[in-house]
Order: structure tokens, then C-alpha cells, then sequence
């Protein structure tokens, strides 16, 4: 049994449960990002891709309008103006440069805003990789724009039906491939969630948000934000803005889990919230499920959310008391992506909604000064048309009511 | 677990090697899950391999994903499953029985108080298709503790490290895998050459079953003619189950009938 090279677990969580057919390439994985970091070569590549081709560094913008507080000051990491719209082309390029170093010529990916899939269809046109995305068949229909996205850019996009047709069904698909390619094809996981390596992976590939927002803010401010605050579906942005901070205690770390139609209800995807532990994709974590053991399906607006599962380094985070996490439901990310459109002419993803509807509510209950910090993961271009339908549809909804006189 | 022991001696007498069907527990349903079971045992079957229905197989092609999502929309919980093992055991004392499932299941019921449970019904073996050697150690020893079989997995990219520790943690038998991939019988099992099996067997493993990809007489034949001491048989048979689950009278004899030619290239 030969040894692994990083430790595969945070504090109990993560481990690597998967079949052993797929351990050998896993390892081959570890060990060639272990390899990697030490290569200044690979370093000034990945570097070189991250501020010539996707734009790094993304500016720290101090909202003008947003904050209903005038003690609080609220500042945006600006990860929607990275290159394909979301935080998701970082580790992507990492990722991407690894498969080269592997020598494998073929990606597979799992996407479920589509955002992954974008990045990871940018990154293979690049660097002339060949990659086919499982997406589940009713994300693809919540988000069409970033399916064309994908194509136009030479990924082959497969629809999968099984199951609740999202993200956590694309991935059993992408894991059921791999089992059969792995000799010849690299599965690059979107988020930081999964079997070891890849929440470490992730995480190291996107900890440059927390590196930079707190350089920034620091200038901006000369001291740290009170609180950091992101949204968390798999985790990766989140972590990827925590890992810097992780050992600045005065700093609130607080993720924020996709509330749905409430966590009371079964319509959410609010793993950690639910203080339930278990296996699924490969991590010992935090997961929605039945009594029996059985996943249950998540539920949020935003489908780069909907999974019932968290990457393990968060659960780990939460059990250490080191990082918070809350919940924000349906309405309240919705009225946070207008409010933030009209505020400040930022269209915000809806995934990142959630991280301002909960830096809103802590801002509005400030009795303090305070400085708040929210990853803004992705713009909301891709979201637009869903928004727009649902709008549509409570207008009518209220308009019927008043007519019957409810209202 | 001396079941699989006993088997073994006996088929060593005979000069045979092992017939394995697996099917999931609760397969369209309970009642005809039982059925189903019974005409395999009675068609000849050596073992048994069982699945407990699980919402998020990976480790499955379609055919046992249905299999899955069967069973779990006819209400099959693992507290079901094991009282199918129960009524199995009481209509026959002697055949090895094995659980094949993932580990999520184990862990929502406690590992320890699962293979208590699993012990109390008769079970005589337990494969977690998604724990590998890393993380088997918790569920090992379990199982050893209550006198069931952990059951490693040989897939075709095995290392001599790990072939080392499977053979002196694994008992019951060895599954030794034919493929790469998911379970199913539209990809055929890749037969391992003699010198593989060969290879193993210098190890001194438990006794290794052939599996993934075997739907023929022809497949069991050229397994045991390589070495191996048997073969296990999931899709083929699941994908009579899926043809004929709504005409029980058809679908029990064809598994029999099945499970008897399986039997006969043993
Ligand atoms: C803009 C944006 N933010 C956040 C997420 C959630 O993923 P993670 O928790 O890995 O950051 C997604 C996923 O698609 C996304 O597109």
C-alpha cells in the first residue's frame, strides 16, 4: 500500500472513498500537483495564464451604495470580472496544466451553473485538451446561455437525466467515466469537495481570492475586514477567499449555504446547516440525507448550489468552531441580485447573491463600525433569463392575487 | 464466514469452481425479490452477492443503477433488506452470502452496529464498493469482530503493495475484477491471462471470483480454465429482472434456467 504524499483529511472529514480501480489515479493526481508546486516553472505558467489570459489580479471594489448602514462598509472581490465570468477559470488553468504534466490529452467535467463547464471548456480550447461535460438535464435547461458558451468553445456537453437531473448526478456520471478513461483522461472537479486530492488541489489553486482581497484591503483600510463572507455550494470560492485568513483569528469566516425554500423545508441545499455527516462523491463530510443513509436531493434557485453535499474542509472548519455558516433562502439572494444591480450596476450570479443577502442582514443589524468582506464568485449574465422568468411569474402571481383580493 | 470456506472444499472435491449471481435486495420488490433469489439458489448458484439499493451508486453501469432505483421506489429500506437475508437464510443454511453496497449505507446506521445487524441475519461477507485499502481499516475490523469476511477488490492495475495487504486482510473470497469501468454487460470482461491470475495466487489471497462483464457459460468456463475459483454474474441476470419483472411466471424459470447453464461451465 504505497503511501500517500499529503495528509487526505481535515481534522475526521474528507478521506478518499472511492472504488480502489480509481486510487492509482488519484495518487498519480497528488503527486503530480505535489511535484508541481515545487516546479518554479509550472508556478510561472499557471501565474502567467492567471494575469495575461484571465485577468489577475480582480480589483477590490468598496460598494458606494449597497451598505443600509453607514457604519459598515461593504467591499467586493471581484471574481465576476475574471475571464468566463466566475472564480471557477482559476484552478481550472491549474488544473488544466496538471493534466499536461500527466500527459493525459482528454478532460471530464461535472458542471451545475455551468460555470465549471465554461471554465473548464475555456481552459481545454487553450491548451488543446479534448473535454466532454456531464450537466444535469434540468440545469441545462435553467442555463442555456452557458451551454451554447460551452460548445462554441468545442466541449462536448452530455445531458444526464438520472436521478434529480443536477449537479450531484452529473458528478456520479463524470465518476462512472473516469472509472473506465482514467489511463488516458483527467477528471477536473469543480469544486474543492470530492476524494483527496482534490479538495487540496482546489483549495490551493483558488486561495489567490483571499491572498489578494487581504493585500488589498489592507491598502485600502490598513487593517483586515471584520468578516469575509461567501457562498458556499461545493466550497471552492469560499475556501479559496477563508484559506488566507484561516490564521488571522480576528476575522470572521462565514460561509453562506443555499436556504432554498427554507432549511426547515426538504427544498434546500444546506449541507452544513443541517448538522448531518456522512459519504458521498468520495469525502467523509457534511451531507443531506435520509435516516437510512439515502442522498436526498438538494434544492436551490441558483444551480451552482444545488448539491447536498460540502467539500470537507468546511465541515471541518464549522466542527473547529474556526468559520460560521448560515443560510439564505430563494427571496432573499433574489432581492439581493436586483438590489446589487441597482445599487451599484453590478449584476451579481445568483450564487453569490446569497453571499450579499447575508452580508446585507449583518450589515443592517451593525451596531459597530464594521468592514465587510464578499466574494463576488461570478456575474449573473448567465442567470439573467431564469431571473427574468421568475420575476415574471411572481408579478403575475401578485397580480391575480390582488385581482382576487388577497393582497 | 466459514461458509465460504466450506464451499470452497467442497468445490475443491468436486473439481469445480464457483457460480455467483448478484442481484439487489428488494429487486422490483420484496415479495418477488425473494422469488427471484430462491429460483438462483435452486438453479444452482455456489454464493450469493446482494446489494442493499443505494440512491447514489457510482460504481454501477444503468442496468444496476435500475436495479437501484427499482427497488427504492417499491419503499426497500436496509432494514428490509436484512429481513430478506433472514427469510434466504432460513430456506437455505449453507450458502455463503454476501453483501456488495456503498459505504454511506454503513456509515447512517453505525459501523459497528451495521455489521452487528448484518451479522444477526446471516451474512457471511461484506464488499464496499467504494472503500478501497486506505480507508478500509474502521470496516475491517468490524467485520472481523463479527466474524464476517471483508472483501477486497483486485482491479486489473493493481501494484504488489497492495496485493500483499489484500491478501493478508481479505477473507471469504477475492473479488478480482475483469475491467476497468462500471458494472454492466455491454462491456465485456477483459479475461486476466493465466500469469495474472497466477501472480495473485502467489500472494496466497482468499480464493479470487472473476467479476464485471460476465453474462456467458463460455466466460465462466475460461475464468476458472485461467485460475480463477469462480465467477460472479450481476448485469446479465438484473437484465432479466428488467425485461421480465412485471410476468413472474416467465421471469423465474428464465433465471433458474439461467443460473443452471452458469452453473454447468463450472
Ligand atoms: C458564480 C459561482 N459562485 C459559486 C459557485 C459555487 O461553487 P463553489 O462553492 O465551489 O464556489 C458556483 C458554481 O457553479 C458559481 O458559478
Amino acid at each position: 500500500m504505497s503511501e500517500l504524499k499529503l495528509n487526505p483529511y481535515f481534522g475526521q472529514y474528507g478521506g478518499m472513498f472511492v472504488p480502489q480501480l480509481l486510487v492509482p489515479a488519484l495518487k498519480q493526481l497528488e503527486s503530480a500537483f505535489v511535484d508541481a508546486q515545487q516546479d518554479p516553472a509550472f508556478l510561472a505558467e499557471f501565474q502567467q495564464l492567471l494575469t495575461e489570459y484571465a485577468g489577475r489580479p480582480t480589483p477590490l471594489t468598496l460598494t458606494r451604495n449597497l451598505s443600509p448602514n453607514p457604519l459598515v462598509k461593504i467591499y467586493l472581490k471581484r471574481e465576476d470580472l475574471l475571464h468566463g465570468g466566475a472564480h471557477k477559470t482559476n484552478q481550472v488553468l491549474g488544473q488544466a496544466l496538471l493534466t499536461q504534466r500527466m500527459g493525459k490529452k482528454e478532460v471530464i467535467a461535472e458542471t451545475g451553473a455551468g460555470q465549471h463547464g465554461v471554465a473548464t471548456a475555456l481552459a481545454c480550447a487553450l491548451l488543446g485538451l479534448k473535454c466532454r461535460i456531464y450537466m444535469g438535464a434540468k440545469d441545462i435547461e435553467r442555463q442555456q446561455p452557458n451551454v451554447f458558451r460551452m460548445k462554441l468553445m468545442g466541449a462536448t456537453v452530455i445531458p444526464v437525466t438520472a436521478g434529480s437531473g443536477t449537479l450531484k448526478d452529473a458528478v456520479n456520471e463524470a465518476m462512472r467515466d473516469w472509472s473506465a478513461t482514467y489511463e488516458t483522461t483527467h477528471y477536473m472537479l469543480g469544486t474543492a469537495a470530492g476524494p483527496h486530492p482534490f479538495p487540496t488541489i482546489v483549495r490551493d489553486f483558488q486561495r489567490m481570492i483571499g491572498e489578494e482581497s487581504k493585500a488589498q484591503i489592507l491598502k485600502a483600510e490598513g487593517k483586515l475586514p471584520d468578516a469575509v463572507i461567501a457562498c458556499v455550494g461545493g466550497g471552492s470560492n469560499a475556501i479559496g477567499m477563508f484559506a488566507d485568513f484561516i490564521e488571522e483569528p480576528n476575522v470572521r469566516l462565514i460561509g453562506v449555504e443555499p436556504g432554498g425554500m427554507g432549511i426547515n423545508t426538504h427544498q434546500h441545499g444546506a449541507a452544513l446547516s443541517t448538522g448531518s455527516y456522512g459519504i458521498l462523491h468520495g469525502a467523509y463530510t457534511a451531507i443531506m440525507q435520509t435516516t437510512d443513509g439515502q442522498i436526498e436531493e438538494s434544492y436551490s434557485i441558483s444551480a451552482g448550489l444545488d448539491y447536498p453535499a460540502v467539500g470537507p474542509q468546511h465541515t471541518h472548519l464549522q466542527q473547529s468552531g474556526r468559520a460560521e455558516y448560515v443560510a439564505i433562502n430563494d427571496d432573499e439572494a433574489l432581492a439581493a441580485f436586483q438590489l446589487l444591480a441597482k445599487a451599484e450596476g453590478i449584476i451579481p450570479a445568483l450564487e453569490s447573491s446569497h453571499a450579499v443577502a447575508y452580508a446585507l442582514k449583518l450589515a443592517a443589524a451593525a451596531t459597530t463600525p464594521q468592514v465587510l468582506l464578499i466574494n463576488l464568485s461570478g456575474r449573473g449574465d448567465k442567470d439573467l433569463s431564469h431571473v427574468h422568468s421568475v420575476l415574471a411569474a411572481q408579478a403575475q402571481q401578485h397580480a391575480q392575487q390582488a385581482n382576487e383580493g388577497v393582497v | 464466514m466459514q461458509r465460504y470456506q466450506q464451499m470452497f472444499s467442497r468445490l475443491a472435491t468436486e473439481g469445480r469452481g464457483a457460480f455467483v449471481p448478484f442481484v439487489t435486495l428488494g429487486d422490483p420488490n420484496p415479495a418477488l425479490s425473494f422469488d427471484i433469489i430462491k429460483a438462483l439458489i435452486d438453479g444452482g448458484a455456489d454464493a450469493l452477492e446482494l446489494g442493499i439499493p443505494f440512491s447514489d451508486p457510482i460504481a454501477d453501469g444503468p442496468t444496476i443503477q435500475n436495479a437501484n432505483i427499482r427497488a427504492l421506489a417499491a419503499g426497500v429500506t436496509p432494514a428490509m433488506s436484512f429481513e430478506l437475508i433472514k427469510r434466504i437464510r432460513e430456506y437455505n443454511d449453507a450458502i455463503p452470502i454476501g453483501l456488495l453496497l456503498y459505504s454511506n449505507i454503513v456509515m447512517a446506521k453505525g459501523v459497528e452496529a451495521f455489521y452487528a445487524v448484518a451479522a444477526a441475519a446471516g451474512v457471511d461477507s461484506v464488499l464496499i464498493a467504494d472503500v478501497p485499502l486506505h480507508e478500509s481499516k474502521m470496516f475491517r475490523q468490524a467485520a472481523m469482530a463479527q466474524n464476517i469476511a471483508p472483501i477486497y477488490i483486485v482491479p486489473p492495475n493493481v501494484d504488489d503493495d497492495d496485493l500483499r495487504a489484500i491478501a493478508s486482510y481479505g477473507r471469504g473470497y477475492t473479488y478480482l475484477l475483469s475491467r476497468s469501468g462500471v458494472t454492466g454487460a455491454e462491456t465485456k470482461a477483459a479475461m486476466p491471462t493465466a500469469e495474472l491470475i497466477n501472480r495473485i495466487r502467489q500472494y496466497n489471497p482468499a480464493p479470487p471470483l472473476l467479476g464485471f462483464g460476465i453474462s456467458s457459460p463460455d466466460q465462466v468456463r475460461d475464468a476458472i480454465a485461467n485460475g480463477a475459483a469462480g465467477a460472479i454474474s450481476g448485469s446479465a441476470i438484473v437484465k432479466l429482472i428488467e425485461q421480465h419483472y412485471h410476468e413472474p411466471a416467465v421471469l423465474l424459470p428464465a433465471l433458474q434456467q439461467f443460473a443452471s447453464a452458469m452453473k454447468a461451465a463450472t
